[in-house]
């Protein structure tokens, strides 16, 4: 299957000449809510292309970004007395109420990088003793998580779960009125598992238009001619990921979601509570959570490090480059913020990419 | 964090299947597909095959561009 054509310059900058002829004279913001789009937007200049009445901002869509403190801190002392913790490589260097997996494991925490659960279970000692995983992600990730919890562990093997919900957080947001803005360009891989249906209540509530896109720089452009378009026909959800997005999703990963998480209110790192926007282990798997299993009390904690402006990044409110610590106090190498530690967070993205996001 | 890439289906041993990733294979988990053969290809995220990529939609929005264009003029 030949995917070249989403990458085609040419069919980019002819999408681009449309966009302009079609742009009204108001001024139009619309937000994604995920890390790889803003890597797109960003690497392949997409910013730079648009009408500037026409503005692109991020949202909360890194999700180590909004892991707060109070699940990261456990995960610490759970690495440091009771099991080998393993997690993503997005996760391991983000800092809690005091410092980050990666720090913890310099000073002898048993801390494991992962690509995949899977390679967690692989990886698995019993006798290096119990092991944990720090399972974090939004709706694309957590069926994983369910996947392998339906069809077997290893013995001692158990779960931080900080699983987070799109639909509902966007809602949430929208309704306290803390994002403003004109059309949501919804991400592609969380729609692959949750499909067109959840993102409905935008449109019927807010009137707002909504796009699911793919991830090539042709894919964002066109999803943003849509949001144009409907700007001035009339809001809908309309589907430019088809080739991977389903109206219905994938069925057999959400009934597996289903049977292991129930959803419940979560704290996002930065923005606070959103109601029924994160995942928890139904009652019959909580011998799998960690936090229980090992008596790891948990304070609520989901504020950001000091002088850090990532809580204004991550609802779009503050291009990073605004940010006083951005590139001087706060860099990859040593980051400040969550948005600085992720290959998702859009601080890190601007900064390896010219430090404008375009 | 929601990075998928796609990769051609070249084996299927049980649960699990081998992806061909422009000349990389990996073993990837299949449970989470309803069905698949091999060829089909996979769109897969920290492991895992999350979808099976359809072709003709891929090509039917690649003309949508077309279709905006023919609007305009």
């Amino acid at each position: 299957m030949d995917l070249s054509p989403f990458q085609s310059r040419e069919l980019v900058e002819r999408a681009a000449a449309l966009l302009r002829r079609i742009s009204p004279k108001e001024e139009l913001r619309f937000m994604h809510v995920c890390g790889t789009h803003e890597n797109t937007v960003a690497r392949f200049g997409i910013r730079s292309l648009l009408p500037s009445q026409i503005k692109v901002v991020a949202g909360p869509g890194c999700p180590v970004c909004v892991t707060c403190p109070s699940e990261i801190d456990p995960a610490i002392e759970i690495a440091r007395k009771h099991a080998t913790v393993f997690t993503y490589g997005d996760m391991f260097g983000v800092p809690g109420s005091s410092m980050s997996l990666r720090e913890a494991r310099a000073e002898g925490a048993k801390v494991k990088v992962v690509y995949s659960v899977s390679d967690a279970i692989k990886m698995v000692n019993p006798v290096a003793g119990p092991s944990t995983f720090f399972s974090i992600g939004f709706e694309t990730t957590a069926p994983l998580t369910a996947s392998v919890i339906w069809s077997g562990l290893p013995k001692d093997f158990t779960f931080i779960v900080s699983h987070r919900l799109i639909p509902p957080a966007l809602v949430a947001l929208l309704d306290s009125g803390r994002i403003e803005i004109d059309g949501v360009i919804c991400p592609g891989h969380v729609s692959t598992i949750v499909g067109t249906h959840p993102y409905e209540v935008l449109v019927k509530e807010f009137g707002i238009p909504v796009v699911i896109s793919g991830f090539e720089p042709l894919d964002l452009v066109l999803s943003i001619i849509e949001l144009v378009k409907q700007h001035k026909a009339g809001a809908r959800v309309f589907n430019e990921y088809s080739r991977c997005v389903k109206p219905e999703g994938n069925t057999r990963a959400r009934q597996l979601m289903d049977e292991v998480f129930e959803v419940c209110d979560m704290d996002w790192r930065g923005i606070g509570s959103l109601p029924s926007s994160g995942l928890r282990l139904r009652e019959e798997f909580s011998d799998l959570d960690a936090l229980k299993e090992f008596r790891v009390r948990t304070r609520r904690d989901s504020n950001m490090p000091r002088g850090c402006k990532c809580s204004q990044v991550l609802l779009g409110s503050l291009p990073p480059a605004e940010c006083p610590l951005f590139a001087s106090r706060c860099t990859p190498d040593s980051p400040v913020g969550p948005c600085m530690v992720s290959s998702e967070g859009t601080c890190r993205i601007w900064f390896l990419h010219g430090g404008r996001g375009s | 964090m929601c990075l998928a890439i796609p990769g051609r289906l070249e084996e299927i041993q049980d649960r699990n299947g081998i992806v061909d990733f422009g000349g990389v294979r990996r073993t990837v988990d299949l449970s989470l597909l309803e069905k698949c053969k091999v060829g089909d290809y996979v769109i897969v995220h920290a492991g895992f095959a999350i979808q099976i990529l359809d072709e003709k939609d891929a090509l039917e929005t690649l003309d949508l561009l077309r279709q905006l264009e023919a609007t305009m003029d």
